[in-house]
């Protein structure tokens, strides 16, 4: 046991275990300048239509945020999550239109309420995994997409819906007193997300955080860890639902009138794509994301292009990510985004890959 | 100690663990076979993945089969998988630690715990060091690091010698030897490698197609003839 002993002493040696180093607070400085710059200078450089366009990349990058949860951290992957985010939107629709409850309770209910929701959408992963489980979502969003279209969201009207068709001059739905302008509204949307970022950071960083990675990689070893995966996986689905509820609620303000329209089923696809692309297992990943979601459209619009090129540059991005994985990130995405992958491609309808494709 | 009595396990029309009857003093035990023979089948059932037709295991006293298979681990199983099973993405540390922390015990002591049982594996590495960036029988140190924090009282040892070169095996069958001297638990060390077995365990019992075919000292059971012809042919016991 010398050798043990030898090398018990080194260890003792190397204490600064899990004190932030320099690299760790030169990080930490970029990130809060990124933000200052985000938040206050930004709106002052841009156009009004860009600023619209901004608020939308924040909303959503918390959107592409939850789902880089599910699909980075869990490995669980979820093609409903705007249909999740639709019903956040609803919530807080039917509140603000309904009471006068201060804009951040409001923003708090829509989140809980789509937490109890989004986590019954996520029941199916206690079972299923990888493509049965995008599948599943698949079908529950298109479900929620059927409801949504025939209740319609609420525009002022009387009972449990808020909505009344006979409507002629339809009520804008209202936004924070501090925040009614458009440049003020983004910086409020802009410091919800923060929040929501640093929610999800605490969740990554602690507890559940081991357990999902311990999940990701293998069931059997995380429940020979003694962590409850039925619970942790649920958590999963209630933190990504809670947070994803509030990004709806921030977007019906957003946007004034809400449409079933906004929230086709086939969005959480391309959600997922563009969760892919911009790299589901970090942070920095899910702002990538909205960025492609969101500012690439306006650009093309502002340039006169039409956005539904975008649709072959996803497939595209999505290919390249998946074919490229197996060098560059080969240690962190797994075969089920592979598979799921070949899913996509088969349904944003590119010609299938030769056979042996290493993807 | 562990008495298993009478235990089956049938995977469609295979019998995986036919009427095993044994009991696990204490110290290190070893848990012998050819392939195909049980003994990942026997850890699986102590470790709750997987439901036996008929049987009972009491593990110092209590019904063991009767906890949820997470809980087990509160309870004092630990075990090593045949493919290490190290998490990737976290560090050396919160390998650990991950354990610790969902076995219910004292928070307050999990960073000296923790560090302790890297440091009583021999395992030299950065504990903040990512896992991904350790070689092979690093990663087996570290398995077994999470099997001896905290208070085990039972570790599975799922041939955690496998792949490793001789030297990091000698190192590892000084571990396994220290096991139940530094945590108290009772070790059950399941390998093909029978000079690891002969070094590690007192006491030792043979599976052969599901069914208990000796149990004994160690180095009685390897005489044996019935032994010798189940596992390793006619060849002799290097």
């Amino acid at each position: 046991m010398l050798d043990i002993a030898g090398r018990t002493a080194a260890a003792r040696q190397r204490s600064p275990l899990r004190r932030p180093g320099r690299r760790a607070l030169i990080r930490a400085g970029v990130v809060v300048v990124l933000f200052l710059f985000v938040l206050l200078a930004l709106p002052q450089l841009l156009s009004l239509y860009y600023i619209d366009a901004m608020t939308q990349v924040v909303v959503y990058s918390v959107v592409t945020l939850g789902l880089g949860v599910l699909v980075g951290r869990v490995g669980l992957v979820s093609l409903g999550q705007v249909a999740v985010l639709a019903i956040g939107a609803w919530v807080a629709a039917r509140l603000l239109f309904a009471t006068t409850q201060p804009y951040p309770l409001v923003l708090l209910e829509a989140g809980v309420i789509t937490m109890v929701l989004g986590t019954l959408i996520g029941l199916p992963a206690l079972r299923l995994r990888g493509l049965y489980l995008a599948l599943i979502t698949l079908m529950l969003a298109g479900a929620i997409t059927v409801v949504l279209t025939t209740t319609n969201f609420p525009n002022g009207g009387h009972g449990l819906l808020g909505y009344n068709g006979a409507t002629v001059h339809i009520p804008a739905i209202r936004r924070p007193a501090i925040a009614e302008s458009d440049p003020a509204y983004y910086r409020y949307a802009v410091v919800v997300a923060a929040l929501m970022f640093l929610l999800v950071l605490a969740h990554i960083r602690t507890r559940p955080g081991r357990a999902w990675a311990a999940i990701r990689q293998s069931e059997p070893a995380a429940l020979a860890a003694g962590i409850n995966t039925w619970l942790y996986k649920l958590w999963a689905f209630a933190l990504v639902s809670f947070i994803t509820g509030v990004a709806g609620g921030v977007l019906a303000g957003a946007v004034h009138y809400l449409y079933s329209i906004n929230f086709p089923t086939q969005d959480s696809i391309t959600l997922l794509a563009v969760v892919l692309m911009g790299g589901a297992y970090s942070l920095w990943g899910a702002v990538i994301a909205a960025l492609l979601l969101q500012l690439l459209p306006a650009l093309l619009n502002n340039w006169g292009v039409s956005a539904d090129w975008l649709t072959i540059l996803f497939g595209i991005g999505v290919l390249q990510v998946l074919l490229t994985a197996p060098r560059g990130l080969a240690d962190q995405v797994p075969k089920d985004l592979a598979r799921l992958g070949r899913l996509l491609r088969r349904r944003i309808r590119r010609p299938a890959p030769p056979e042996g494709d290493p993807a | 100690m562990i008495e298993v009595d009478r235990l089956t396990v049938r995977f469609g029309g295979v019998t995986s663990l036919d009427g095993m009857s044994v009991t696990f003093g204490a110290g290190t035990c070893g848990l012998i076979g050819p392939n195909g023979a049980g003994k990942t089948t026997f850890f699986n059932v102590l470790s709750g993945f997987v439901r036996p037709v008929t049987g009972t295991v009491r593990a110092f006293g209590e019904d063991l089969l009767s906890m949820v298979h997470y809980r087990r681990a509160r309870w004092g199983v630990r075990r090593t998988f045949q493919t290490e099973q190290a998490i990737e993405e976290l560090s050396v540390f919160d390998n650990v630690a991950m354990v610790h922390e969902h076995a219910r015990l004292n928070g307050a002591s999990r960073r000296r715990d923790v560090l302790g049982a890297i440091s009583f594996v021999g395992l030299g590495a950065d504990p903040s060091a990512t896992v991904g960036t350790l070689a092979a029988g690093e990663r087996r140190l570290l398995e077994v690091a999470r099997a001896v924090v905290g208070r085990p009282k039972l570790v599975l040892l799922d041939e955690p010698a496998a792949g490793l070169p001789d030297e990091e095996t000698r190192h590892l069958a000084e571990v396994i030897r220290a096991i139940p001297g530094h945590t108290g638990a009772l070790a059950i060390l399941v390998d093909h490698d029978m000079s690891l077995v002969s070094a590690c365990c007192e006491t030792t019992a043979v599976l052969d197609f599901g069914k208990l075919i000796a149990a004994g000292p160690t180095a009685g059971v390897l005489r044996d003839e019935q032994v010798i012809r189940a596992y390793l042919g006619t060849a002799e016991v290097s």
